[in-house]
């Protein structure tokens, strides 16, 4: 449920407070946990199954799109019982074609970026229309980019009345606010978008575009999970996170998820509340997974590209 | 898609992350049986009072242990005396800033083996020997190493000459660590050196010997014995002695102060703490939840300057405790080889012993008492869960006294002149944390702290170029840094 703007609400969210060093200490305490045998299989199917398999370029087509919802629904011939990922996630014109290779029966979603993606510099009108579009076109998740420039320059509000009107267009559609992290330039600004991204009515909060570096950081990451938090230990609302850009390896995902499970605890250790936005990510889970089946490594070409 | 919960929402953290274990293997083959290292040698030591070592997490023997009685002390310090008079202080600066660069490298290459045996032996999660207490030990002696050829920068102008011999006795909480604080300073100031480890935790000092004869450092420039209290009493009140450096309790502290009273000997003393950790409203509040945890939990609170009094501002500190306490419910408690441990064993079942018993005063003076971790205390061995009492006063035992383990004690404040009157409420004088984002109440504050050291947004850090002692009853002198060779030397 969003939080009407207020002045007091962006006096609250602009109070965030948080200590670069710490935080970093804080990750690199968790990337020391030591995760194996049987907790890393299951903790590496639980990561294959919140990826966002994602592919945003100019130059996609509807036979490269329709070759990654296949991946996603079966990401390894060999091992059919795997979990699918959670969703694929393209460009509006491709969701046509993607809801086609998926067909509307899929456990995998269909998550479209919208609002100008990646640099939101467009009418709000226009926004709304293309979220709508999209929507219409079959998307079950849209990823909408925020103005970082208003963001930046205090103009919070208008930053929040996006952010609604987004939401109001998506209908049925869950959320997700991209910050893009890499812009804002201090940890107390995530801190600080990720409540307002939160009041304003994102389902999800989600760090990067993946055409900025840097782009999803565990720094960045824990800081957006003690929003979360701290908004469900207010209000009992439960808001997902979406870390994207630059997970590349399984190792890193599980990483991430020490992060969630020792910040956000057991409720956030499902798709419907944590994603991976990545592309490679799933081929290195895809590895190491056929590594604990068979004991070896396979060469990474075994598995396809998409 | 249920996104409202009913009422007072509440993470379901505990058993969110399932580890399957993840125990580090063990490449150390341990002795039957750890005698003395004097003038280069192996000693065996006499059957006499010898003693078992444990593993703390099992409660298991590891190996016999002797304790040397006054002649074998006599024969060490002559050894030190000698090696002192004939090779060390004879020796160019540079060669001997060489010899402890050697071993520094040594430590390094072996620091996986010190890393398993120190967490046998003392019962420290592998994660904390293998990233602070092995690695912060060849730091030490790399640091030294660099001072050694360097002396007169440590106090220009005038001339800097050795003591001679130095008595150093060292506690268990760090075993490794701090022989590297007591051994790297008094060699690189060009003294010769007889320790004496803690008697439940000799195994990783005798292996610093076999790392003094990797590396050819000549006989009888460190000379370890073995043993408990006697022998400790015996090397300090020695009479060929030049300077007594103790880390360990106030109570035996002041026994060796009393000792060698009225002779030439200079003394540094590295004592107990009362630490005080202070967070105030405007703090980053989830990272001054982890200063606290690092404060109090790291290495099971088996720290002198531990921050066992946590000073929080009333006004958040119901809000505070419920971030605390979230944060130690993810905790890992258990087999201390394991990597994945937060909270090893209590070193002793002594030790054990008095931190229940703290516990239970506590109680008794009205304390609340909160418990928890991850998981549930193992059933062998010696585990204090992670413990935080509240509604306590600054008149409580609890708060005046050191527990020496994993019990916190929160207290609150209304103003900084209040906090700072209550971390100052104190006998000792070891170290305090300030925890605001705002600069200019934390300079203010950390100014007014009566402690050796002040953290600020931070809490054990530690690094061998900061000094680091106490004032009051947490003892005199400095280690770490310049300062550090100071108790070392004699300056004219």
């Amino acid at each position: 449920m969003p939080i009407p703007y207020s002045e007091g609400e962006r006096r609250r969210w602009r109070s965030a407070r948080v200590d670069n060093a710490s935080v970093l200490a804080r990750t690199q305490r968790a990337q020391k946990r030591s995760i194996k045998t049987e907790s890393k299989v299951r903790l590496l199917k639980l990561a294959l199954n919140m990826i966002d398999l994602t592919t945003l370029e100019g130059q996609d087509t509807p036979q490269k799109v329709a070759a990654l919802c296949r991946k996603a629904s079966l990401p390894f011939q060999e091992m059919p019982d795997l979990p699918t990922v959670a969703a694929v996630c393209v460009y509006p014109n491709m969701v046509p074609h993607a809801r086609k290779a998926l067909g509307s029966n899929s456990p995998v979603k269909l998550a479209a970026v919208a609002t100008a993606f990646p640099s939101g510099q467009l009418p709000l009108a226009l926004k709304v229309e293309e979220v709508r579009k999209t929507v219409a076109m079959g998307a079950d998740e849209i990823d909408m980019v925020i103005d970082r420039g208003a963001f930046l320059a205090g103009q919070d509000e208008k930053v929040y009345e996006e952010i609604a009107a987004v939401k109001e267009a998506c209908g049925t559609a869950r959320l997700k606010v991209i910050l893009e992290t890499g812009e804002l330039g201090t940890l107390d600004n995530v801190a600080s978008a990720s409540r307002l991204a939160i009041a304003a009515g994102g389902d999800f909060i989600k760090t990067s575009t993946g055409k900025i570096n840097p782009a999803a950081t565990m720094e960045t990451t824990l800081v957006m999970l003690e929003a979360i938090r701290e908004h469900y230990l207010e209000t009992g609302e439960m808001i997902g996170m979406k870390p994207a850009g630059g997970i590349r390896t399984a190792k890193q995902s599980l990483h991430y998820l020490v992060l969630v499970a020792e910040t956000l605890g057991a409720g956030w250790m499902t798709n419907e509340w944590f994603r991976f936005g990545a592309s490679s990510l799933a081929n290195d889970i895809l590895r190491q997974l056929a590594r604990r089946a068979d004991g070896h490594y396979q060469s990474p070409r075994r598995f396809s590209v998409d | 898609m249920n996104k409202t919960a009913p009422k007072k929402p509440e993470l379901q953290l505990q058993g969110a992350l399932d580890l399957s274990p993840s125990p580090e293997s063990c490449p150390v083959t341990f002795r039957e049986r750890y005698g003395h290292f004097i003038d280069g040698k192996r000693v065996a030591g006499k059957d006499a009072d010898d003693f078992d070592t444990l593993n703390p997490a099992t409660g298991q023997p590891i190996a016999r242990v002797a304790a040397a009685d006054a002649t074998e002390v006599d024969k060490a310090v002559k050894a030190a005396r000698k090696a002192y008079d004939k090779v060390w202080s004879k020796m160019s600066p540079a060669d001997r800033g060489k010899y402890i660069y050697r071993i520094a490298r040594r430590l390094q290459e072996r620091s996986r083996e010190l890393a398993v045996a120190e967490t046998i032996d003392n019962g420290k999660p592998i994660r904390e020997t293998r990233d602070v207490d092995v690695p912060l030990a060849a730091q030490h002696f790399f640091y030294y190493a660099g001072w050694a050829d360097k002396l007169q920068y440590a106090a220009p102008g005038r001339d800097v000459r050795p003591l001679g011999v130095a008595a150093q006795v060292i506690p268990w909480n760090f075993p490794l660590l701090m022989a590297a604080w007591k051994i790297a300073p008094a060699l690189a100031a060009g003294n010769t050196v007889v320790i004496k480890p803690a008697e439940t935790t000799p195994i990783t000092v005798t292996m610093l010997t076999e790392i003094f004869e990797e590396i050819d450092l000549p006989p009888g420039v460190v000379n370890v014995v073995n043993g408990a209290g006697a022998t400790g009493a015996a090397l300090v009140t020695h009479p060929d002695v030049d300077k007594v450096a103790f880390t360990g309790s106030t109570g035996v502290g002041r026994i060796i102060m009393r000792a060698i009273a009225g002779t030439k000997k200079k003394a540094t003393m590295e004592l107990g703490g009362k630490g005080a950790n202070i967070v105030f409203a405007d703090a980053a509040l989830d990272q001054a939840v982890e200063g606290v945890i690092n404060g109090i939990f790291f290495n099971q609170g088996h720290v002198c300057c531990a921050g066992s009094r946590l000073l929080v501002e009333e006004s958040i500190a119901a809000d505070f405790l419920d971030r605390l306490r979230r944060r130690v419910s993810t905790l890992r408690i258990g087999n201390p080889l394991d990597k994945n441990t937060d909270i090893g064993a209590i070193n002793s079942a002594e030790q054990l012993a008095t931190v229940e018993r703290y516990i239970a005063i506590g109680q008794r003076e009205g304390a609340e008492l909160w418990q928890g971790a991850a998981c549930a205390r193992p059933d062998a061995g010696y585990f204090v869960m992670p413990t935080i009492l509240t509604g306590v006063q600054q008149s409580d035992t609890v708060v005046r006294e050191e527990i020496f383990g994993p019990v916190l004690s929160v207290l609150t404040f209304r103003t900084p002149d209040e906090a700072v009157k209550k971390a100052n409420d104190t006998e000792y004088g070891l170290a305090a944390g300030v925890w605001t984002e705002k600069t200019s109440k934390l300079f203010d504050v950390a100014h007014r702290l009566n402690a050796g050291v002040v953290w600020a947004n931070g809490y054990n850090l530690f690094d061998p170029a900061s000094p680091f002692g106490g004032i009051r009853h947490s003892g005199f002198g400095r280690e770490g840094g310049p300062a550090g060779l100071m108790p070392y030397l004699e300056v004219r």
